[in-house]
This record gives structure tokens, C-alpha cells and sequence, in this order.
């Protein structure tokens, strides 16, 4: 569903990403992990095209379609901007959900199927409602005075709201009280279960390699392990530096 | 007392073109936090396409409004892609520079083009004047600011209930999330360009038509005061132009009637400087918090 070849991504002169490769299948729920700086939330901006690749050979394929990148004996680089890239079906639920803070939770809701050009139905409404039912009674309230934890499953709603197929997924436990990144990971679940692909970025290895399929572990910008969350969450290496052993 | 009412509907209507003005201003710097100093020549150059369209096609009032907006509207976009869009990515002081060079371009072509006298309005329409109660009001200034209200209304309708206008709002409070919502962020900083040129078009027809007075420099102070009208209602808050707007006109036609009449430029300037050290998020305005 979603390919990465060889990406390279600088900040100025600094390297965040160095030829990074990898996969998500249709489907599947896929982490990615490591430390704080690794290149998680960067490979997840550069796939919804805030932040270009340096290289010209890198590839970002969505559904046969190139993000960015050429084709193989084509000489025409595609560099899809953000808004483009959610049209082919790639919601991102940002670092530090970035809802609209002046906008009501139904606002920002309908920011969400901004994409979609006509108007959202009813049942777009109420999938979101189904999986948060808390923000059905907040929806008239201001965004900004809702608190943390509402506020990630606004964002993760408004998201919900473009109909995607794929779900980028950035530190969804950030700031959180346990109990409510308990409640939030069995959403996350349910999520893909009803049919969305999910690509997760998290510190907390622990829950990411719980309710993930794969992994990708991430150090200062490569990708140094992979496979399946099972086995990785066994592999001692991954243990001693991610799982506190 | 009677003095007083009436020096309050002068206010208005100069008000009402301040406010005009200021909206531009204000709603380019929610959007992107630059401040195009160029919108003080845009004003003088709706003034100017107004002034051709009446003298010289002998059109009649409405196409003259309708006609200096949207050749505004052109030119605002213009400005965007020449002098801004190019900038996107460096520092919000090279933009700023750049929007300074666009507006000292603008005042010379018309130098250039129509000379450096000033030249008058021809009439539109018949100025009466109503006595309401022991005041006057003349039509000039019905229409002014009649107009200035009906645009601010309809800019109010557009930015809250259209998909547009609330594209333009996700995407002054957070850009890079706006985008992940698919809003196209060019098209939406042009768009605000050309609905704050076109709104200080407007502006200078007014003034043209309310002062009888139309010259290639015209812009420079009436940006300034719309400038400072829109740091004093809060810079990037629309209700916020508006009023600081209405606030600056009021201001300048009192500093008259109290025979300061040579210090009302400084009057608006030094509630610029009040403001920017009282409490520099203006009246509307909301805290800045600098994004880590």
C-alpha cells in the first residue's frame, strides 16, 4: 500500500533521515520506534509531504501512485504537496494533535472532510461519534478548552473524517494519563479493525509493539531493525534499549 | 455637545476607510505574520483606476467601485506572486523589505504614469445634505459608510460559514495541520491577498469620491494610519481592524474639534507607540504564542 526507497531528508545540513526503506500493507498496523530524534515524526511529515527528500532517487509510492519520486524510465519527479497527498487517502493526526483551537469540535470536524470537497454525511458524523462518543457532547464547545485527552481523539476523529485509507498516527500517548492511552490504543484498534491501515509513531515501545502486525525501530535517522512485533519485542537488543530491561 | 455628534459621523466615515484597509493588513498577517506594506499603495491605486474609470470612460459610481476592486484584486495577486510567494521560505524581514520595495514601485509608476499633482474627483452624484435631528450628514459619507458596512459584513459572512473562509481560519491558526486537512495553502494565501486588496481598492475609490483628492503619495500615510489602526484593534484579528479602524478615524477628527488639528497624524502614531507598549496584542488580539 505504502513504499518508501531510499529516503534522504536534511534539516539545512543536518541529516534526519538517511536512506530510509520500508512497507505498509493493506490492512496492517505498523510501528515505528526509537528514541526521541530518531526520525520518527519526520519520516511521517515527509510522507504526508510537509518535508521533501533531498535525494532524487528516493521513492514514495502510495497505491501505485508516486508521492514523490520518478517512476522507473521516467524522467518526470512527482512531489506531491500535503493537501494533494490526502486526497489519495493519507491522514496524518500530527505530533501534539493540532486541532484548530478557536474553531469548535464540529468546525474542526468538518476542517477534517475538507478534502473530500462535498459536504460530509451524517454517517461520517456518527463513525466518528461511534468510536469517541465524547466529542458528540462537546460539539459545540471550543476546541482549545477541551483537555488533553479529548483533544487527541478530536484529532484523531478529524482525521477520520477524510475517509482515509492509510492513518498516520504521531505520538498518539503524548502527555497522557495511562488510563486514557489505554483508552485511546483500544480506539486505535477498533479503528483498524473496521478497514483503516495504520501507521503508528511512538516512544512508548511497549504499547506500539503490543498492538502492532510490524516494526520499524529508528536510530539517528536509519532504520536499523525490522519484522514482526512479536519477534521484536523478544530481540534483547530492542529489550535492553527500548523495553527498559 | 451638537459639535461633538457631528464630528463623530467625520469620524465614521474616515474611519470607515481606515478600517478597510486595515483588514488587509491584518487578515495577511493572521495568515502568513508578514505585514505587506504595500496595501497603502494598493488603496491609491484603487483611488487612481476609480478616478480613469469616472473621468475618462464617464462611468457611473457603481462601476467605478466594482471596477478599482477588482483591478486591486488583480494587482494584490500580482504582488503576491512577484514579490512574496518567491520569499515564502526565507525570513519574515526580507519579505517585509520586499513589500516596502513593491509599495515605493507602485507610488513611482504612478508618478511616472499620471504625474505628481493632485487631481480632482470628477462628480458622481449630487452631495445633499440630510439634517437628522441638529446634525448634518451628507450622502458622501452615507455611502461611504454604507459600503465600508455592507463589505465588512459580507467579509464577516465569507470568513465564517464558507469552506473558503474557514480554510483561511484553520490555516491562521495552524498552517501545517491545515495542509494535513487538505487545504491548498497557496491558494489560500493568494485568496487573502486578493480579498485585502481588493477591500483597500474600495477604500481608495471612497476616499477619492469623499475627498475629492486622488495623487500617486496618497497611500503612504492612509497605510500608515490603517496600519496602526490594525496593531491597535490587534493584529491578525478581523473584528479587531475593524474597530481599530473606526477607533483611529474618531480619533483624528476629535484632535480637530479640540484645535489640535496639526497634531492628528500624530495623534494616530502615538497610539501606535501606546499600544505597542501597553499592551502590544491590541484590543482583539490574542497572546502570541511562539510555536517551539
Amino acid at each position: 500500500m505504502l513504499r518508501l526507497e531510499n529516503i534522504d531528508v536534511s534539516y539545512g545540513r543536518i541529516r534526519a533521515l538517511q536512506s530510509v526503506s520500508l512497507q505498509v500493507k493493506e490492512g496492517e498496523i505498523v510501528a515505528l520506534i526509537g528514541a526521541n530524534g530518531a526520525g520518527k515524526s519526520t519520516t511521517l511529515r515527509t510522507i504526508s509531504g510537509l518535508l521533501k527528500p533531498a535525494n532524487k532517487e528516493g521513492r514514495i509510492v502510495f497505491n501505485r501512485k508516486h508521492i514523490f519520486g520518478s517512476p522507473p524510465n521516467s524522467s518526470r519527479t512527482a512531489s506531491l504537496k500535503p493537501h494533494t497527498i490526502v486526497q489519495l487517502g493519507v491522514s496524518q493526526v500530527p505530533e501534539g494533535r493540532r486541532v484548530f483551537p478557536k474553531m469548535s469540535v464540529h468546525e474542526n470536524l468538518l476542517m477534517g472532510a475538507h478534502s473530500r470537497k462535498e459536504k460530509p454525511l451524517q454517517e461520517d458524523y456518527e463513525r466518528v461519534f461511534h468510536h469517541f462518543p465524547r466529542l458528540k457532547e462537546r460539539r459545540k464547545q471550543l476546541a482549545g478548552t477541551l483537555s488533553g485527552g479529548e483533544q487527541q481523539m478530536l484529532a484523531i476523529g478529524r482525521s477520520l473524517m477524510s475517509q482515509p485509507k492509510l492513518l498516520l498516527l504521531d505520538e498518539p500517548s503524548m502527555g497522557l494519563a495511562p488510563l486514557l492511552v489505554e483508552e485511546i490504543f483500544h480506539i486505535i484498534e477498533d479503528i483498524n479493525s473496521s478497514g483503516t491501515t495504520i501507521m503508528l509513531v511512538e516512544q512508548n515501545a511497549h504499547l506500539a509493539l503490543e498492538i502492532s502486525d510490524r516494526a520499524y525501530v529508528l536510530e539517528t535517522g536509519r532504520i536499523v531493525l525490522e519484522g514482526s512485533s512479536q519477534e521484536l519485542a523478544k530481540n534483547p537488543e530492542v529489550r535492553r534499549a527500548y523495553l527498559g530491561d | 455637545m451638537k459639535d461633538l455628534m457631528q464630528q463623530l459621523i467625520n469620524g465614521l466615515a474616515l474611519g470607515s476607510i481606515y478600517a478597510l484597509i486595515a483588514l488587509g493588513y491584518t487578515m495577511v498577517y493572521g495568515i502568513i505574520s508578514l505585514i505587506n506594506f504595500a496595501y497603502g499603495e494598493i488603496y491609491m491605486f484603487g483611488a487612481f483606476t476609480g478616478l480613469i474609470l469616472a473621468a475618462t470612460y464617464k462611468t457611473n459610481v457603481v462601476v467605478a467601485l466594482l471596477g478599482g476592486m477588482m483591478l486591486s484584486l488583480v494587482l494584490g495577486v500580482l504582488i503576491e506572486r512577484v514579490a512574496y510567494k518567491p520569499l515564502r521560505r526565507s525570513s519574515r524581514l526580507s519579505a517585509l523589505i520586499s513589500t516596502i520595495g513593491v509599495s515605493i514601485f507602485l507610488s513611482t509608476l504612478m508618478v511616472l504614469l499620471k504625474g505628481p499633482n493632485t487631481q480632482g474627483f470628477p462628480k458622481l452624484f449630487e452631495n445633499k445634505v440630510y439634517a437628522i435631528g441638529n446634525f448634518q450628514i451628507t450622502i458622501y459619507q452615507i455611502v461611504i459608510i454604507g459600503v465600508a458596512a455592507f463589505l465588512m459584513l459580507a467579509l464577516h459572512l465569507f470568513v465564517t460559514y464558507t469552506r473558503t473562509g474557514r480554510a483561511m481560519r484553520a490555516t491562521a491558526q495552524d498552517q501545517d495541520a491545515a495542509g494535513l486537512m487538505g487545504v491548498n495553502i497557496d491558494r489560500i494565501i493568494a485568496t487573502t491577498f486578493a480579498i485585502g486588496s481588493s477591500l483597500a481598492g474600495a477604500a481608495g475609490v471612497l476616499a477619492g469620491i469623499y475627498f475629492n483628492a486622488v495623487q500617486p503619495y496618497m497611500g503612504t500615510m492612509a497605510g500608515l494610519k490603517a496600519f496602526a489602526a490594525a496593531v491597535l484593534g490587534g493584529i491578525g484579528s478581523i473584528p479587531g481592524a475593524m474597530l481599530g479602524g473606526l477607533m483611529i478615524g474618531l480619533l483624528e477628527v476629535l484632535s480637530v474639534t479640540v484645535n489640535l488639528s496639526e497634531y492628528k497624524d500624530a495623534f494616530a502614531f502615538g497610539i501606535l507607540i501606546l499600544v505597542l507598549l501597553v499592551k502590544p496584542s491590541g484590543i482583539m488580539g490574542q497572546k502570541i504564542n511562539k510555536k517551539v
